[in-house]
């Protein structure tokens, strides 16, 4: 895998095609998709109607119509005129979703468990904020056709190891080439503060934050003294002056972090470093986020949580399956992940699942939808159903969150993904024995 | 085992001596030597069972839509169960006086999930070294072991997986050897030893592995390919097929010095007798046919694949061989031979008519083994494959039961069975469904709505909440 110089290395990446570069106060840039990508953009219009439709943004539209061109939704609602010319799709009995969001995944970077060469989700070293990880997805991956076919249809991807594990990007599921799957970039930074990351500090938590503070101590030193160190007049920093630079937005507040921490101590600690650091705060992992949910809802911290997990280990002992409902309870934003890449496609059971556990039925459906997308400050084109924003829809069956329904249509940035998979082509050669070759 | 020489050695007689031994198994008899004044250690009981069926009173669930995992769905049925038995189940009966009634309406009732795969007391929570008991990774061939003596019944896994309506596991070791060992089929029930945990009179079964776990494990020493590895199993069969001649020859007339006993092959000589289940960890389709080949070559019988995520592809193969296939709805691309995994898989397998399980191998999967039935279910049925409910019930009750060697006393609802119950709270291949109530062998081993009713482990005390499953 390449390791980036930055955010700014990306102008070199992603120059042209829709792309626009924003220069930020200090002096760093963001790099994200403005208008919808360059490819398989359709111009055709296309009419869901006569459908169940939650908009997410609002409340739930019964008969309701959702047109949408180029990419962009542009109606939603029960009175709404289909327009002359546009593809209808009949959504009677059906239900409307925004694509589902998955805010804690390594699609497009890992294939094959065991096998390193299809893993690119994982940089050696402690400190590896410089690293990001758009340039080692894969777009051709066949774990992507087999989560969208199930829904999903945006993915927070990163990397996993190291203390500052890295730059997460945003991707949609579509698309043949980096430049196409990417809608943002960086879109967070990974911090692990769960057991993982132990070594990292010595082999103590102490330690650990010990570290995590002086390097921020050092990158807002390195901001403020830049050409003191390029002429070698500062005392001796903590990482390397890519990393420093790397954690510029962060200290700015202008890129998320996520950080992974579980038990309550750490997540606590997470909370004090963030308060410290003026840092937007994502925490992930969550598995007892429920003891310290006040705290976090007056912090305004979401909690991106599996809700599946509730196996008690030192790492996070408290763990329970109505962690998800605790946490919306007390106000704190929920996102609901899955916990493996090659589960991507269970995404909208693991919310059903906090459904099962308590969550009402609209928040887990949220939880996969708008609050990701209001975490890592996208929500101006991802995770509801309004005029203006992206594309990303699902034609359902049924219930979602249940077993009983299944994805009748899945667009992406306005285009009908087609119900094709690896997972498909191996049903059709086995259906019935002997296989067709 | 040697020591139990009055079951036959076929499967019929077997579950005859299984039904046995569980009638007489309320008041266990000491360990004493059971040959004509030996003193050896081959003819005396070997870790003996020690379950209790606790008294209950009679119970009567009312007005609940009813998979018996043995005939249709019945809306509006009873269910009663009286001293560890299924008395009565259909629509026109009326509780007995002294019947604690439960109503059912709006809830379901099934027959206690069974998993086939499950490493909880052998991998337990919270998963440090000090609990990492499972794979006795020390050589290829190690069926000496035995998984009861890995196992730690206060695993706060355990209480989890009987919130998800779980009444029976088999304990296995893990696949990192050719032949791992023993298993241990156990009731999930709260104890201080795995004794008082096993289902008295259910066979042991052998837990062997195909593919890559043994050959990365012991790829600087070997087997490192899968030909060494099948090397291997026969090596070990060989030296089993002379040992047990050899006690056979013995033991008809009991004369002179007993053979020299070796506790790997007297398990692998029971597999030759058929007194011990074969479950084989097995992925990939073409291997499986080899462990056919294998089990011809030694006259023995694989009882059931494990994973088989290739399962599809031989789904005629595995039903003209009369094997079970225990697999995962959908668990994907974490090794190369799982990379062809589909969500289709319980379907096709169903529709060869072949024998299908739901297997957890996972301390969560465990838990939700109804809805993973439920997701293979329906992905059969979007794709066009005709599977019934009655059918997927039985994934995860029936069939296990069988290929544990159980069914002649549980697995389904029909009286004489097991009083093995869950009380759903909707219907069991719902997302939103809860286990209400859990009956092991009649015990009211848990209640959602009652705390009395929700034991806890040791380890769980002072470290998590009360309430499990919650």
């Amino acid at each position: 895998m390449r390791r980036t110089g930055g955010p700014t290395d990306w102008r070199s990446v992603v120059r042209g095609k829709g792309w626009m570069v924003v220069a930020l106060k200090g002096g760093s840039v963001l790099v994200f998709l403005s208008a919808g990508p360059p490819v398989r953009l359709s111009a055709q219009t296309i009419a869901i109607t006569n459908a169940t439709v939650y908009p997410i943004s609002g409340p739930k539209i019964e008969r309701g119509t959702v047109v949408f061109r180029d990419g962009r939704i542009v109606a939603v609602g029960s009175n709404v005129a289909v327009p002359t010319g546009a593809i209808q799709v009949d959504g009677t009995g059906k239900v409307v979703t925004p694509g589902l969001f998955h805010a804690r995944s390594t699609l497009g970077l890992s294939e094959v468990g065991s096998v390193s060469s299809t893993n690119e989700a994982n940089h050696s070293g402690d400190v590896n904020a410089a690293f990001n990880v758009a340039e080692g997805l894969d777009p051709e991956t066949p774990l992507i056709p087999i989560a969208r076919l199930e829904g999903v249809t945006t993915s927070l991807t990163g990397p996993t190891n190291g203390l500052v594990a890295g730059q997460a990007v945003l991707i949609d599921l579509a698309g043949d080439r980096v430049e196409t799957l990417v809608a943002k970039s960086p879109a967070a930074m990974v911090i692990n503060l769960n057991e993982d990351s132990k070594s990292a500090g010595g082999g103590s938590r102490a330690g650990v934050l010990q570290r995590l503070r002086q390097l921020f101590l050092d990158a807002q030193e390195y901001d403020k003294r830049k050409n003191d160190f390029r002429k070698n007049a500062m005392q001796e920093l903590s990482a390397k002056a890519e990393e420093l630079e790397a954690l510029g937005p962060v200290l700015r507040g202008e890129l998320p972090v996520v950080a992974v921490a579980n038990r309550e101590s750490d997540i606590a600690s997470a909370l004090r470093i963030a308060h410290d650091f003026r840092l937007r705060l994502i925490v992930a992992g969550g598995t007892e986020a429920w003891k310290i949910a006040d705290d976090l809802a007056r912090a305004r911290v979401p909690v991106i949580i599996n809700p599946i997990n509730d196996i008690p280990t030192f790492d996070g002992p408290g763990a329970r399956f109505d962690g998800p409902a605790l946490l919306a309870r007390a106000g704190v934003s929920v996102i609901i992940v899955e916990g493996e890449t090659g589960g991507a496609r269970n995404l909208r059971w693991s919310a059903g699942h906090a459904v099962r556990f308590g969550m009402a039925w609209d928040s887990a459906l949220a939880a996969v939808t708008l609050n990701p997308a209001k975490a890592l400050g996208v929500d101006d084109r991802y995770g509801s159903l309004e005029p203006g924003k992206v594309a990303n829809l699902v034609v359902w069956s049924g219930d979602p969150l249940d077993f009983s329904s299944h994805a009748d249509h899945v667009y992406i940035r306005g285009v009908e993904v087609p119900a094709k998979s690896r997972q498909i082509e191996l049903l059709e050669r086995y259906r019935t024995l002997p296989p067709r070759y | 085992m040697l020591s139990r020489p009055k079951c036959v050695l076929f499967l019929a007689g077997m579950l005859g001596c299984a039904a046995g031994a569980q009638t007489t198994s309320t008041a266990p008899t000491p360990a004493a030597p059971t040959g004509s004044g030996s003193s050896l250690s081959w003819d005396r009981p070997q870790y003996p069972s020690t379950y209790h069926r606790r008294p209950n009173p009679p119970v009567f669930i009312r007005n609940a839509t009813v998979l018996t995992a043995a005939g249709p769905e019945q809306a509006g049925a009873s269910v009663y169960f009286k001293d560890g038995r299924i008395v009565a189940v259909g629509k026109d009966l009326s509780p007995p006086a002294d019947a604690t009634v439960v109503d059912g309406t709006g809830k379901y009732v099934t027959p206690g999930v069974i998993d086939t795969h499950s490493h909880l007391g052998v991998y337990a929570a919270p998963g440090t070294f000090g609990e990492d008991d499972g794979n006795e990774a020390t050589n290829p061939v190690t069926a000496q072991v035995w998984a009861e003596h890995s196992f730690w019944p206060q695993d706060p896994q355990i209480p989890l997986a009987v919130a998800g309506g779980v009444t029976i596991i088999q304990a296995l070791p893990g696949s990192a050897n050719l032949i791992g060992g023993r298993s241990a089929t156990l009731r999930l029930v709260p104890a201080r030893t795995v004794q008082e945990m096993k289902l008295p009179g259910a066979p042991y079964g052998l837990k062997m592995a195909c593919g890559e776990n043994p050959k990365r494990v012991y790829q600087n020493r070997g087997p490192s390919t899968r030909m060494g590895s099948m090397a291997g199993y026969r090596e070990a069969f060989i030296r089993a097929e002379r040992y047990r001649q050899k006690w056979d020859e013995w033991l008809k007339d009991k004369k002179g010095t007993p053979p020299d006993r070796d506790l790997q092959l007297e398990t692998l000589a029971d597999v030759l007798r058929g007194k011990i289940l074969v479950h084989n960890h097995c992925y990939r389709a073409d291997e499986m046919a080899q462990m056919l080949d294998l089990a011809r070559e030694f006259g023995f019988k694989i009882r059931s694949f494990h994973h088989v995520v290739e399962g599809y592809k031989i789904a005629d193969l595995l039903a003209s061989e009369g094997v079970a296939a225990s697999v995962w709805s959908d668990w994907c691309c974490f090794k190369m031979e799982s990379f062809d995994a589909v969500p289709q898989n319980a379907a096709l397998i169903q529709q060869a008519g072949a024998r299908a399980i739901i297997h957890s191998d996972d301390p969560i999967g465990i838990q939700r083994l109804n809805q993973d039935a439920a997701k293979a279910m329906y992905a059969g049925q979007q794709a066009g494959i005709p599977i019934t409910r009655e059918q997927a019930i039985r994934w995860i009750t029936a069939n296990p039961a069988w290929a544990l060697g159980i069914d002649s006393l549980t697995g389904t609802l029909e009286p004489g069975k097991a009083a093995d119950v869950v009380l759903w709270s909707g219907d069991p291949f719902s997302i939103y469904s809860k286990a209400e109530r859990v009956y092991n062998d009649g015990w009211l081993v848990y209640d959602r709505n009652d705390p009395k009713h929700q034991p806890a482990t040791d380890f769980n005390l002072g470290i998590t909440e009360p309430g499990v499953g919650r």
